[in-house]
């Protein structure tokens, strides 16, 4: 023990060389960034796992009300043992999928673009999805889940964030984001009004400004140039003092309506639907400004270790019945439009013919003037050209909001 | 083989030390000095602008100081630094004050069965899990919680909600060191001061106070660290930011930018623990 205590440079020096290979074989790692590699081309037998990356109510096996399940069929079917991770933000979903240990994802029109760039993703062969063929022609090689006509996932539906607000304490009914916008309106809920607690949260400020305040010249709410993000965040600042808290956690939402602490704020349907089956008292709308929405495309990861059963699952979440489930239960538009048929709407959770019509899903009334996420990039995609601010500029700026 | 193996290790002293200490000082290396090395590396790089993905190309655009930079310059950044280590602080100095007297009482005045009903009190609430207790804290405050039944009113401050919490969280990692330290005067010190006609007061000041202060260092370091790094707290319980928070949403944002905020509590932490161990705070942990 003498011996090597009278050493402790020969051991410092130990210490500094691993330290030192550890640091350089994480640094050389992981450098492979090129834009995914093939899309499958045949389904194999189910590997008997599959981990996904889901939004809250995506992906339901009877763990939350025993009557909602769509996964526990498919498991039994195809042998693939499904693991969920609910992801919060769109962030955290390209954060989840980059760690290579999922398999797919349900990822948002602003998260996909990132993934595709990221090489994070693999094209997908449609071909191999009977049940594309009835997806809604809108859906269908979009910006947000293609590239050169080359799919790279598969739609899921799409939907509005919607203005939510307590029928006792909000009145009258409100129809406008001024409600949360305007320091005035606002000002009367003081310490109740409630915010999605992340940088895209500002497209919401955006879409109030191009509508309210057209001398800024905001056309699309993703497409802000320094000025006009000076103004969203001017704006987002005065709402932060009757913000009573922001939420980003789906149930922080709920519990914060349900016990009054926040009477309004802007919700995806989710949790009305889940506020107003506890009989809550809760309103919903889109205001008259529209609102931001999106359109969700399952992604299979590049480095899946369960292509085949990821893709068994791809048409399984299109199959008509998960898709009038999915739709009802979330509170959206399904993809499918075979979806749509009563009989299918009939038997979901929430049962109602009317479902696609009240949620639009041809997109012929209002879905497609939503402005979906999307990553903001400085090419502002009109004669402006490259002065646009980027999703890095959005990030410091929600930094700045919140103070 | 095995005979082989313990000819190999027979008669060399440094080789057996070597072999027995090689995985914790394996893991000691890789998994805390390597993460941080690792981190502070991080800090350097930049991010591809549409993917948002790190950049480890090593030309000099994509490693650079900007992100200290940044965080230098941009108002916000040092506003939520300040704001956060002023909480750990004031939850530091908050929770010395409460946890003296109880520490006392258990150390000094408590009969022994009472005494252990009191240690296990305070480590008790330990074992429950942290996120139970801070969403107990964010219904007791709410607009229908306790405090509003009792007529109180819920703080609807940020920093008062934060700096409640964070007070009742760490409690027991100060009470616990400030026993101790406590146990170990012997009363004899205390007869003594009391023999030679010392006020009460005076042996407070002169013999207890000295003689526990390391104690309180010690115990400081657990709740200041614990304060500085938090971050769901103040998410569950407050709209404001913290160091952590700020390191939490860049983290699958900017995690260079996030990897260079790190260092800041990582610093402040170092520069704390050097003062506690001139003070001698770290014979009492």
């Amino acid at each position: 023990m003498r011996r090597l205590t009278a050493r402790p440079e020969r051991l410092a020096w130990l210490v500094v060389s691993a330290l030192a290979s550890v640091v350089f074989a994480v640094g050389c790692g992981g450098g492979d960034d090129d834009n995914g590699g093939e899309a499958l081309s045949q389904i194999g037998e189910g590997e008997g796992e599959l981990n996904l990356i889901a939004w809250a109510g995506y992906v339901e096996d009877g763990s939350t009300d025993p009557k909602v399940d769509w996964v526990s069929d498919f498991e039994k079917e195809t042998g693939c043992k499904v693991n969920v991770k609910v992801g919060n933000t769109s962030d955290e979903m390209v954060q989840l999928m980059r760690t290579g240990q999922y398999d797919g994802v349900s990822a948002s029109g602003d998260a996909t673009l990132r993934l595709i760039e990221g090489g994070d993703v693999d094209p997908v062969n449609t071909d191999l999805v009977p049940n594309y063929e009835d997806v809604f022609d809108g859906l269908k090689e979009q910006p947000y889940n293609s590239v050169d006509g080359q799919m790279y996932g598969i739609p899921h539906g799409r939907g509005a964030n919607l203005l939510m607000w307590n029928t006792d304490e909000v009145q009258p009914d409100p129809d406008s984001w001024s409600v949360v916008f305007d320091p005035q309106e606002s000002s009367k809920y003081a310490g109740h009004v409630t915010a999605y607690d992340n940088p895209i949260y500002i497209a919401d400020a955006g879409l109030y400004l191009m509508k309210h305040n057209p001398d800024l010249g905001i056309t699309n709410p993703y497409e802000l140039d320094e000025g006009q993000l000076d103004a969203a965040v001017d704006l987002l600042k005065d709402q932060n003092a009757n913000i009573g808290e922001y939420w980003a956690d789906y149930t922080k939402e709920i519990s914060a309506f349900a016990n009054g602490d926040t009477l309004v704020g802007t919700t995806w349907p989710y949790q009305y639907l889940t506020l107003q089956a506890d009989g809550e008292p809760v309103g919903q709308t889109i205001p008259e400004e529209g609102s931001t929405g999106w359109s969700d495309t399952w992604m299979i990861s590049s480095e899946a270790e369960h292509p085949n059963c990821m893709y068994l699952w791809f048409n399984h979440i299109l199959e008509p019945q998960v898709q009038a489930d999915v739709a009802e239960w979330f509170g959206e538009a399904p993809a499918n439009s075979v979806a749509c048929e009563p009989k299918y709407l009939k038997n979901g959770p929430f049962p109602d013919v009317n479902h696609c019509e009240k949620y639009d899903a041809a997109g012929e009334e209002y879905l497609d003037d939503l402005f979906y996420w999307t990553t903001p990039v400085s090419d502002c995609g009109d004669d402006r050209g490259d002065v646009c601010t980027t999703y890095d500029d959005w990030v410091q700026a929600w930094t700045e909001v919140k103070g | 083989m095995g005979r082989r193996l313990a000819g190999l290790f027979h008669g060399r002293p440094g080789l057996q030390v070597g072999g027995l200490l090689a995985g914790p000082v394996g893991w000691l290396v890789v998994g805390y000095l390597g993460s941080l090395a690792i981190l502070l590396l991080t800090s350097f790089w930049t991010l591809g602008e549409l993917s948002g993905e790190i950049e480890k190309t090593y030309n000099p655009a994509n490693f650079s100081l900007d992100n200290f930079k940044q965080i230098a310059e941009e108002p916000v950044y040092r506003s939520i630094a300040g704001r956060t280590i002023l909480i750990a602080a004031l939850v530091t100095v908050t929770d010395a004050i409460l946890a003296f007297p109880i520490a006392f009482y258990m150390a000094k005045v408590a009969s022994p069965r009472t005494r252990s009903v009191l240690v296990v009190s305070v480590l008790l609430p330990l074992w429950s899990g942290y996120l139970v207790k801070v969403y107990t804290w964010r219904t007791i405050m709410s607009g229908g919680g306790v405090l509003s039944w009792a007529g109180v009113g819920a703080p609807t401050d940020d920093m008062v909600r934060v700096w409640l919490v964070m007070t009742y969280l760490w409690l027991p990692y100060m009470i616990i060191p400030i026993y101790a330290g406590l146990e170990r005067i012997s009363d004899s010190l205390l007869s003594a001061s009391e023999d030679l006609g010392g006020h009460p007061r005076t042996t407070f000041r002169r013999v207890i106070v000295p003689l526990v202060f390391p104690a309180v260092v010690a115990g400081s370091i657990f709740t200041f660290s614990l304060t500085l790094g938090d971050f769901i707290t103040p998410l569950l319980v407050s709209k404001t930011q913290f160091i952590g928070n700020v390191v939490y949403s860049n983290f699958s944002n900017d995690l260079p930018l996030a990897a260079a905020f790190s260092t800041v509590p990582v610093v402040v932490m170092v520069v704390y623990l050097l003062v506690a161990r001139r003070l001698g705070a770290f014979e009492h942990l």
